[in-house]
Formats: structure tokens, sequence, C-alpha cells
């Protein structure tokens, strides 16, 4: 990370993530910027660093399996190969259809391990190479609908709640290491993960979330909403009773 | 820094409980633990493990724990960016490696030979009395030897008397394999002509101690009748006033520099203030001065305490500082007797004076471009001018010849220093000017810098390969690495 809050390296757990592409579009603009692409590897892989090698960056693209906790310490070594990491973008995780979520087990599970567990054992290995670094910053891609879980999508909403506290512990155990971590809770995203689906009130573009994680990082931020009324927004609806909030259309 | 101050009256009048000093054998040993470190511009923190170095043997010792993410030699920590840090590796503090062995002032020119923490305070103090004088001076006496060779400093008289290296006639290098070598000033004129121990005495001048630690130098020095210079001070009214007056009179004076005001559009855009002068003789002293002609005038107004939030330096005191300024300058005047803080190092009146930029802390974009991209330099003074990113402390100095050292920032050339407070868009200011700068076969200076590029930064020094040979040679297992050098792939 230089001076002016621009990194050299950015790693992205989930490297076709909608957010986290734009997030490395902004950063590309600057120019000499390494980006480490891991996910799994397909088509849309393949072509996302086409598009960061056309922008300028040096792009390589690591193999990652969010469910096969295994080859988590892999994926982080070759991740690392290059050299130091300034930035990791956390933006891989599943949505599910919710109704079948809490009905099917194996969904469940698979939610729970894709948005939860992985995160979890990802972070640690992470937060090892950034402590040996003494710098970096995880950016932890979390969600509003893990601030308070509601009925429409509690699966879900479950487990962004535990990678939510998950990562600001995790940032609070990481003071004074030199290392960080930014909580981003976005409300609504229209992305690949929300096709189809109604726009909610106060909906963002991945664009808007890489530009306010953007600002995030360089103003050294812990905890961001975007857009920011989301935050009094979700204050609110924190404290609203029970019998009252399982009423609201949410 | 004594950690337990003599009580007033001695210990043994206090009754205090019995407290034994600890044997050695009952000390836990102390895990190292990491500091936070910064350059000057306070911009770019890091964590890291800092040991302070007392002996050779202490320096050798760090050197094999070194071995992971690497050692940065660090003195004063003026250079303002991330040159001597390393993030998670180990920083030498080398500040109380800080005695000076002896002086020659009988040789011709005298030579000094020092430990490499020695400031150049310290030094100055101890020359002065015989009437000897450091050749090259950096805007602050703050800075030890070692960072002096590391960064090759320059000075006010750059055009004539080349930068800090050029000075240098031998020194002692710690490197990779444990070793202290001497290495001497070759006599070779060119690159090519020179033996493995000549390119490491030239790769060292400049190399941002990426090519060992120096632990000692011999420095030739100058002689002096007076601790005081005879300044001609003008006000210029706009850049090309400015540049037009110091093309032609540089040649005139020893020492040459000018401030400009960066915040004024318009027609005043980029008045300036332009102070020349030379080393005053005895006989140009009033009577009271020749009392004492070598007295070190060097007040303290005290430190700047650290309570200033961000945007301290905004529209309005940026305004208000840079009229000041201007107006406080005589508009012209000729043969003034200045001292020695006051023509070279006013900002050393105070000390911790970054601290008015607040936590978010500044950069300092220092580059030169040659005499024949006059047009450039314009533009990239304009660009700063008119971008909103406002700026107090502006130098504008013509460089002279530069030396054989592959990473030497000094070129024939205008070079232009701003200290920009960190601000959102800044990254785009300077990006731009790197371009510019590149475009004119220009560079930045290493000392100054803390977000260039590894691309830009080798498009900007056509010889770093020269530097990386003998880095690799000297170093090969990268022992020596730092934040910068990480930075920029050296």
């Amino acid at each position: 990370m230089n001076a002016t809050g621009n990194p050299q390296s950015l790693l992205l757990l989930g490297g076709t993530s909608d957010i986290a592409l734009a997030i490395a579009r902004r950063y590309a603009a600057r120019g000499g910027l390494r980006v480490v692409l891991a996910a799994r590897p397909s088509e849309r892989r393949t072509g996302a660093a086409a598009e960061l090698t056309a922008l300028g960056c040096t792009v390589s693209e690591v193999d990652l399996d969010a469910r096969d906790h295994a080859s988590h310490a892999t994926t982080i070594d070759e991740a690392f190969r290059e050299g130091d990491i300034d930035v990791a973008v956390v933006a891989f995780g599943l949505l599910g259809d919710a109704e079948q979520a809490w009905q099917d087990p194996e969904l469940a599970l698979e939610l729970a391990e894709v948005n939860y567990a992985a995160p979890v054992h990802l972070g640690v290995l992470l937060a090892n190479r950034l402590k040996d670094q003494a710098h970096g910053v995880i950016v932890a891609l979390s969600s509003v609908a893990g601030e308070r879980v509601r009925r429409s999508n509690f699966v879900y909403g479950s487990t962004k709640a535990g990678f939510d506290g998950f990562y600001l512990g995790l940032g609070e155990a990481l003071r004074g290491t030199g290392a960080r971590v930014l909580v981003v809770r976005p409300g609504f995203v229209r992305s690949k993960m929300t096709e189809g689906m109604d726009s909610a009130p106060l909906a963002a573009t991945p664009e808007e979330v890489a530009d306010a994680t953007v600002a995030a990082v360089a103003a050294k931020r812990e905890l961001i909403w975007v857009p920011t009324p989301m935050r009094f927004v979700m204050s609110g609806l924190r404290h609203v009773p029970r019998p009252l909030f399982r009423r609201l259309p949410l | 820094m004594n950690a337990f101050p003599a009580m007033p009256g001695g210990s043994a009048d206090l009754d205090l409980p019995h407290i034994r000093p600890s044997g050695i054998e009952e000390q836990p040993p102390v895990p190292q633990q990491l500091v936070e470190i910064h350059g000057w511009g306070r911009a770019a923190g890091a964590m890291s493990h800092l040991h302070g170095i007392d002996s050779v043997a202490d320096a050798v010792s760090a050197l094999r724990d070194g071995a992971g993410r690497g050692v940065t030699p660090r003195g004063l920590g003026r250079s303002y960016g991330d040159a001597a840090q390393n993030s998670g590796g180990i920083t030498l503090d080398l500040t109380r490696l800080d005695k000076i062995f002896s002086v020659d002032a009988a040789s011709e020119p005298p030579t000094v030979e020092l430990q490499a923490g020695v400031s150049i305070d310290t030094l100055m103090k101890a020359l002065l009395p015989f009437g000897l004088w450091v050749p090259v001076l950096p805007g602050t006496r703050q800075v030890t030897i070692g960072g002096a060779i590391a960064a090759d400093v320059h000075g006010k008289n750059h055009h004539t008397q080349g930068s800090f290296g050029n000075h240098v006639r031998s020194f002692d290098l710690l490197t990779s394999d444990g070793s202290v070598r001497t290495l001497e000033r070759p006599a070779g004129g060119s690159w090519d002509a020179l033996d493995d121990d000549g390119r490491l005495f030239w790769a060292t001048i400049g190399g941002m101690g990426l090519t060992g630690v120096i632990v000692s130098a011999v420095v030739e020095l100058q002689r002096v009748e007076t601790a005081y210079f005879t300044v001609d001070t003008d006000r210029c009214s706009d850049i090309d006033d400015l540049m037009a007056r110091m093309s032609t009179g540089d040649n005139d004076y020893n020492y040459s520099v000018a401030w400009f005001d960066a915040v004024t559009r318009g027609k005043h855009m980029g008045r300036a203030v332009l102070t020349r002068g030379d080393k005053a003789k005895l006989s140009q002293l009033d009577p009271k001065r020749r009392r004492d002609p070598l007295k070190f005038a060097a007040p303290s107004f005290g430190t700047i305490p650290e309570v200033f939030p961000n945007r301290m330096v905004n529209v309005v005191t940026a305004k208000a500082f840079s009229e000041f300024w201007y107006r406080k300058a005589p508009k012209h005047q000729v043969g003034a007797l200045q001292n020695i803080t006051a023509f070279f190092h006013p900002l050393d009146i105070v000390a911790e004076w970054n601290r008015i930029y607040g936590p978010n802390g500044f950069l300092q974009y220092q580059f030169v471009v040659p005499f024949s991209e006059h047009e450039t330099f314009k533009r990239c003074f304009e660009m700063i001018v008119t971008s909103g990113h406002l700026s107090c402390l502006n130098v504008l100095k013509r460089f002279g010849p530069g030396n054989l050292s592959p990473l030497s920032f000094p070129t024939p050339g205008w070079t232009l220093t701003v200290d920009l407070p960190i601000e959102p868009g800044l990254d785009r200011l300077c990006d731009a000017l790197d371009e510019e700068v590149v475009g004119a076969g220009g560079r930045v200076y290493l000392a100054k810098d803390s977000r260039l590029t590894a691309g830009r930064f080798r498009q900007m020094y056509p010889r770093l390969d020269d530097f990386l040979t003998i880095r690799r040679h000297a170093d090969p297992e990268h022992i020596f690495s730092s934040d910068l050098a990480r930075r920029l792939d050296l």
C-alpha cells in the first residue's frame, strides 16, 4: 500500500464476483497493479483475467474451491507466491433460494460452508500471512442481511451474521500487527448473484460498492455500509420488536 | 536517551524498598516487538522489528536474523517515504553509531572520519570551531551521514559542488555475508572502467541502503572563515521571471534556491523569492559578529505538539502563508548577512514540524527534468498550482552535473519540490506528473517518494540494471530489503 492508499497487489478470493472485479477495475486504473484471481476454474475467470490484463494488470489465476477445505492452504500459498498482498478481498458467497435453503438440508449446509466455514478457514490463513508481512488489508464483503436476520432469507442471513462477526473480531485481533480488516455491508446489490430478483430500496451497483470500498481502504476505515444511509436504516431495524418486525415487508 | 534519569539528590536519600538489579540469567528472553515506524511524511507507516545498533557486531547479528523479510538500515528517519522501514522485517536504528573518530584539518581538502550515525547537525557543531564546513547540506541538518550517502542528498550548491556522494572519499560497508569492506572512491570517470569495488562504491551512494549497511565513512570538507553567508534576495513576479533570472545569474553564486508560491493563480502564478549567496569572509562581517565569527546559530523554538488535525493546510492557511512568505522577503536586497539557520535550515527552528499536517500525513513530490524540457517543467508547475492540492513549502532549483551513481537523483536540469497533504485525488495528480516527468526524460527523488510504481521507476532511472547487477552480486539472497525495495522491485 503506498502513501496515497493505492495497493500494488490485490488478491480476490471469489475472483469472478461482480463487486470484486469492480474493485479490481478501480485499482487497475492507476497501472502497475498485480492481481491474483482465486476462483473455480471457469470461462468467467479466464474472461476476468483477460479483461484485467487488458487494463494493464499482471494477473495470475489460482484455484479456489470454497467447499474443499483441504485445498485452502494451497490456495493461499499460491496467492502469496509472487510476493506481498496489499489488499485481499473476501468476495465469494452463495445466495441460494431462500425457501429451498431452510428446507433442503444439503443446500443449507452448502450455504453454511461457502458463506461461513470457508471464509473463516481462509480468513485465518490470510491473517497469518498478513501478520508475517505486517501490513495489508482484508476487505470482507459482508451484507446487511446479517445485521438483523429476517425470516425471508434467514439461512443466508445467518451465514452473513457469522461472517460479519468473525471479520469484525479478526480486525480487533489484528490490531498492532500492521494488518487490518475492513468489513463492507452492502444492501441489495444488482449483480449476477441477485439476477432476476426484484430490486430493493437503497439498492447499489457493484461499482458503487467498489467506489465506497476503495475510499474506505484509503481512509483506513473498519466498517462501512453501502450506500451510507443503509447504516441508519439498519440501526433502526435492529431495534424493531419481533411482533412488528415480522409484519414488515422485508 | 537515558532510560533512568538521575534523581535530584541521588537515590541514597530516598527511602525506597529494596530493588535488586536482576541478574542476566534471571531475565526472560524479550520477544522483539513490532513497533510502528514511518518516514518524515508519516503517510505510509510500517510495523517493523527495530534493532538498536551499538556496534558493528550488533549489526552482524541482526543480519543473521534477517532471513525472510530482510533488514533495512535507518538513521534519523528524514526520508519522506518508505525507504527506511521494513514491514514485518528488521529495521536497524543506526543513530547510536555516533562517534567522530578524527579530523584531518591539515590535508587538502580536510577530511573527517566518523561513524554513519553521526548527524550533520552534530558534525557541523564539531567542525565549525576549526573553520571546517560540510560541503553539502540538505534542507535539514537532522540527517545521518549514512543516510546522506545512501540517498545521495543535495543542497543549494548542487550546481557548483554536486551531491553529498561527490565528497565521500571512502566508507566501510557491512555486506550481506557479514564482512565489512572498505570501499575507496575510484579514480575512474566512467562506469565501464570501474572494477567491482568501484561499482559497489558508487552503487551504495544513492543506493537507499540496499547494498549493505554503511558503518563509517571518510568525508571531504571545506574551509570557512565565518559561519555566515552573504545573501542576495530577489522577489520574482512570476515563474518566467524566476526561471530567467536563475538561468542567467546562478553561476555567480555557490548557493542558489527559490521558494515559490504554489497557491496563487492568474497573473502572479509562480511568484517567487530567489535567494542566492556565498560563504561570508571575515572581512565582510561587522565588528560585533567578527568577535565570534564561527558561532553556530541554531535557535530552537521547541517541538510542534501532536495536536493538529488533518486539513490544517487548507485554502485559507496556505494562501495566508504564501502571501506572508512572499511579502516578508525584501524586493531586492544585496549582500545581507545571514546565519546558518536563516539561510539553510529555517525549518530546523522547530522540531517535528511534520506534525502540522495531521495524522494523515503528507508527501513530498520532487522531480527533475533536463533544462531542454523547460516547457514540461512549466506544465508540471501549472498542473500542481491548478490541481486544488495545496503546498506551502515549495522549492525550485537548477541542478548541475550528476555523478556515477546509478540511482543518484540529481541530473542537470530544473528540479521542483512540493509538500502535499494526503487528500483524495492526490494519487491522480502525482501519477499525471509522473507521466510528464517520464516523457521529458526526468525522474523523481527516491528519498522523497512513497507512491511511485515499479514500472514508472524503471522508466525514470535508465541505469537501474547497472544497480541491480551490483546488488545481486553484493546481496544475492536479498538480506537487505525495505518497503521501498519491495514497492519498486529493487
